[in-house]
């Protein structure tokens, strides 16, 4: 049920910001702050996602396969390497560590 | 065209681990089925189910998403100047406001070309994005233990490459990092899903930060009183 709520809370909230910039007239959200701040959130988001989801474990700081295969995902954008590639990567050596024991 | 092509490849990649990831995280098929029909924007969906794995409750786990898609509405307003939807339209074009309609809408001449590229784009990315999610799904149902395959990497995968092309400047770095930190501090002593909102305050400290040493650097160098100091 919490899974449902959640759900219905996120489908109703992202779909509410999508509408919102067709319908508010042009200039209320144009700002340069706000522009800015707009900017800058996904990018304090995603970096936070990004290492919880690799760093952690029910709650706890852990450090295992997924951070090598979070290097080699990093090495394949570095190397501007295609989104499958990097993708790819990640998982690859993410289970190939596992596999070996690591 | 190719872009189109490695636009298409790209967004069929993620809806496909989407549902990877939304199947290994204890969401059901219809669950997993429901937030790609319903939410449309891939990041928003990846950080619910990430934050769902991990013990959050609805509420923060939610919160987050919503706020990964705050980005929607400035999108929503460039494209509102760019197509003029019709009133009658909007409620329905807004469901295909994502990066990857916007960037292509942006990309044409016309405004009859970018309304013809935002339309398809949409409709595309809306039917493939939904298919590969149920697959991805179905998939991990077969395959069992998605860990044991390294799928619980993808997920991060996916917002890194997301994240990298937003790593162009130093505010947009310092952000990030400062962001790392506070998510990964937070992490062990508040509730699952609350430490990515408190990262999410990096963005607006480090423009208050920059703020007051632009407008302190001002007040030394230029004696103007200018009216747009601050503002």
């Amino acid at each position: 049920m919490n899974i449902w709520i959640a759900i219905a809370l996120t489908a109703v909230g992202c779909y509410v910001v999508k509408l919102v910039g067709l319908l508010v007239p042009a200039g209320a959200l144009e700002r340069p702050l706000v522009q800015r701040l707009a900017a800058l959130l996904p990018a304090a988001l995603l970096a936070a996602l990004t290492a919880q989801q690799t760093f952690s474990m029910n709650g706890a700081l852990v450090l295992d396969a997924r951070a090598a295969g979070l290097g080699a995902a990093a090495l394949a954008l570095v190397l501007r390497a295609p989104f499958l590639v990097v993708v790819g990567a990640a998982v690859v050596v993410t289970a190939g560590i596992r596999a070996i024991g690591g | 065209m190719r872009d189109a092509l490695g636009v298409g490849i790209a967004v069929g990649l993620s809806g496909f681990a989407f549902g990877v990831t939304s199947a290994g995280a204890g969401l059901s098929i219809l669950q997993t089925c429901a937030l790609s029909l319903l939410v449309f924007t891939g990041a928003s969906q990846f950080a619910l189910v990430g934050a769902l794995a991990a013990g959050g409750n609805p509420f923060t786990a939610a919160a987050g998403a919503f706020f990964l898609g705050t980005r929607n509405a400035f999108y929503g307003l460039r494209l509102s100047q760019l197509l003029a939807v019709p009133r009658v339209m909007r409620p329905l074009a807004a469901h295909f406001v994502i990066d990857e309609t916007t960037a292509v809408s942006l990309a044409q001449p016309t405004r009859r070309a970018a309304r013809i590229g935002f339309t398809v784009t949409g409709l595309t990315l809306y039917v493939l994005w939904n298919l590969t999610t149920l697959l991805g799904a179905l998939g991990a149902e077969a395959i069992g233990d998605t860990a044991a395959w390294g799928l619980d990497a993808a997920g991060p995968a996916v917002f890194l490459a997301l994240l990298a092309p937003m790593l162009r400047t130093t505010t947009e770095r310092i952000v990030a990092a400062l962001a790392v930190v506070l998510g990964l501090g937070f992490l062990p002593v508040l509730p699952a899903g609350v430490p990515v909102l408190m990262a999410a305050l990096a963005a607006p400290a480090v423009l208050w930060l920059q703020g007051r040493r632009t407008a302190g650097a001002e007040d030394k160098t230029a004696m103007t009183g200018d009216e747009r100091t601050g503002r």
